[in-house]
């Protein structure tokens, strides 16, 4: 194994423990925004369609390319946008 | 490392962060809103900042530019066009579709990288297998979820034996990729058994365990977006996708547990129809004692604490605003009012909740199933609307379908009311044991129209 694979993994595993340490914390009437939330930080993939734009120069990686995006971006913006909608509802008796 | 590259790496740490601080700030929900935002701010950020990291790079074509853009730009429209049109009864399969989104991202990642390493190529195999099987069983489950796929569970001639074949040839894929070089078509083809594996999965699977299975779908997104990451050597991805594994891993458990079925019980599906069967009022076996709108509003108006329970009949009849106002309308009456609410539900982790929170139920009075049970004891009225195997006392006893599932304790109250269409059965399929005690009034109508016709009687009866 190369030392970038296992820094990766040493970053992959933590990441895992800690995303078990907080999300046990959270109550279930906040498990549907959770649940969207986390959906949204997935969105994050967009990041990575946007490194592999660089290294694409094929008319079908092209068509590849747009349509990653466009599966990318929906997920990130509508993700998070309604999440917030969801938590704005949420109010304390006023 | 230039400085720039050691710039970037440092803020993508900063990013990453924000989204642990964001998930942690949604322990409580007077800051969960501020946590969606602190991760919303962090990815805003990490993709700037890539963005910046591409034109450095310089190596972009202007081909490339414009299928990005146009790409981006036309998937952020439809993503909040759909975000903020969405009802709330409508909310987990718009999850579904941005969970089936996510997935399909990350696996074209793979498609569109020509594996150098062995590592990219491992890694890319799993990426394209779990991302295509997420994004179409996703898809299936958003639409069972929108009744579009019938919510029952569809059996699949030589399911097994297919799901058989599709394993091996998933593996013949992998071994292509990654043992003799196999390239770009070896993953295309890995794509393809992987989206005919994500349907056969989710069709069997019935419309009462959809709960576990948008969970675990969610969490299989996360892996996927994490293998991605490891295709790219893009920290952010792995990290992101580890957090979203873990929430997607904790929630399928709790889900399961909730219903006391193995997970693997589940994925092998054929049980929950999803569709009620309608039986004709009082053709139960064991005699019910029915009651009037009108009686229960008195019965509620002049109890000291009411509790109720929702179930999916409330969800179906989208009756959540007038279970709310009866609810006000007790507690200006002094009555104390809470809400029980079982882990399954709704149609997702949480979604009784939030339709609740739509309709303006302050949080405090939303009780899950631990705080509930504990207080049941000392209610005078439990208001049972539209929830069933939830709430079987038969339960407790082994040797039926419902044996061991935690349920809310509602039998133990003073004096039960429930509002159901019928005696018809629940997911399980058995008589509920709680209709035919000596405690329980049956009130049948509709959610909607039950809750309506209790609100008049107490503004009648009741000054």
């Amino acid at each position: 194994m190369s030392p970038l694979l296992l820094a990766d993994l040493t970053v992959f595993t933590l990441a895992l423990l800690v995303g078990f340490e907080v999300i046990s914390k959270v109550p279930p009437t906040l498990h549907t925004p959770l649940m969207s939330g986390a959906n949204a930080i997935h969105g994050v993939v967009l990041v990575g369609v946007l490194l592999l734009a660089a290294t694409i120069s094929t008319p079908a990686g092209y068509a590849l390319l747009a349509v990653a995006a466009f599966f990318a971006a929906m997920n990130v913006a509508g993700g998070y946008v309604v999440t917030d909608r969801m938590l704005a509802m949420f109010r304390s008796r006023s | 490392m230039s400085a720039f590259g050691t710039v970037v790496h440092l803020i993508y740490l900063g990013c990453a962060s924000a989204f642990v601080i964001g998930l942690h700030l949604m322990n409580a929900p007077a800051t969960a809103r501020r946590g969606n935002r602190v991760s919303a701010a962090g990815m805003g950020v990490a993709i700037l900042v890539t963005l910046a990291v591409l034109i450095d790079d310089g190596r972009i074509n202007a081909y490339a530019a414009w299928a990005l853009g146009l790409g981006t730009a036309a998937g952020t429209v439809a993503g909040l066009v759909a975000a903020r049109v969405v009802r709330m009864t409508a909310m987990p399969q718009l999850v579904s579709l941005f969970n089936a989104v996510g997935g399909g991202a990350a696996a074209l990642i793979a498609l569109g990288d020509h594996p150098a390493t062995t590592q990219a190529e491992v890694t890319g195999v799993l990426d394209v297998l779990i991302g295509a099987l997420t994004f179409s069983g996703s898809l299936i489950a958003a639409g069972k979820l929108a009744g579009r796929v019938p919510g029952r569970p569809l059996v699949v001639p030589y399911g097994r034996a297919v799901s058989v074949v599709l394993a091996l040839l998933a593996a013949v894929m992998a071994v292509l990729v990654i043992g003799f070089d196999g390239g770009t078509p070896a993953l295309w083809g890995a794509a393809v058994v992987a989206l005919a594996a994500g349907v056969l999965l989710t069709l069997p699977i019935g419309g009462a365990d959809m709960p576990v299975v948008i969970s675990l779908l969610n969490a299989c997104t996360g892996t996927a977006v994490a293998m991605a990451g490891f295709v790219l050597g893009s920290t952010p991805l792995i990290i992101a996708g580890a957090l979203v594994g873990a929430a997607g891993a904790i929630l399928t458990k709790l889900m399961a547990d909730a219903m006391n079925r193995p997970i693997g019980a589940i994925i092998a599906g054929g049980y929950g129809t999803g569709d009620a069967v309608a039986v004709a009022a009082g053709s139960g076996s064991a005699p019910v004692r029915e009651i009037t709108a009108d009686d229960a509003a008195i019965q509620l108006a002049y109890a000291g604490k009411v509790v109720i329970v929702p179930g999916y009949g409330l969800a179906a009849a989208q009756a959540q605003h007038e279970a709310v106002a009866l609810a006000q309308a007790l507690t200006e009456r002094g009555v104390e009012v809470t809400y029980a609410i079982h882990p399954v539900a709704g149609r997702m982790p949480g979604h009784m909740n939030v339709l609740l929170a739509e309709a303006n139920a302050p949080y405090e009075q939303l009780a899950d199933l631990e705080e509930s049970n504990p207080g049941f004891a000392r209610t005078d009225v439990v208001l049972v609307v539209g929830a069933n195997d939830v709430t079987n006392p038969a339960a407790r006893r082994p040797g039926n379908p419902v044996s061991g599932m935690p349920i809310l304790d509602v039998d133990r109250a003073k004096s039960v009311i429930v509002i159901k269409r019928s005696l018809g059965h629940g997911y399980a399929g058995i008589d509920n044991e709680l209709y035919t005690d000596a405690r329980t009034a049956m009130l049948f109508a509709d959610a909607k129209a039950g809750l309506s016709a209790l609100l008049a009687g107490l503004s009648t009866y009741a000054r």
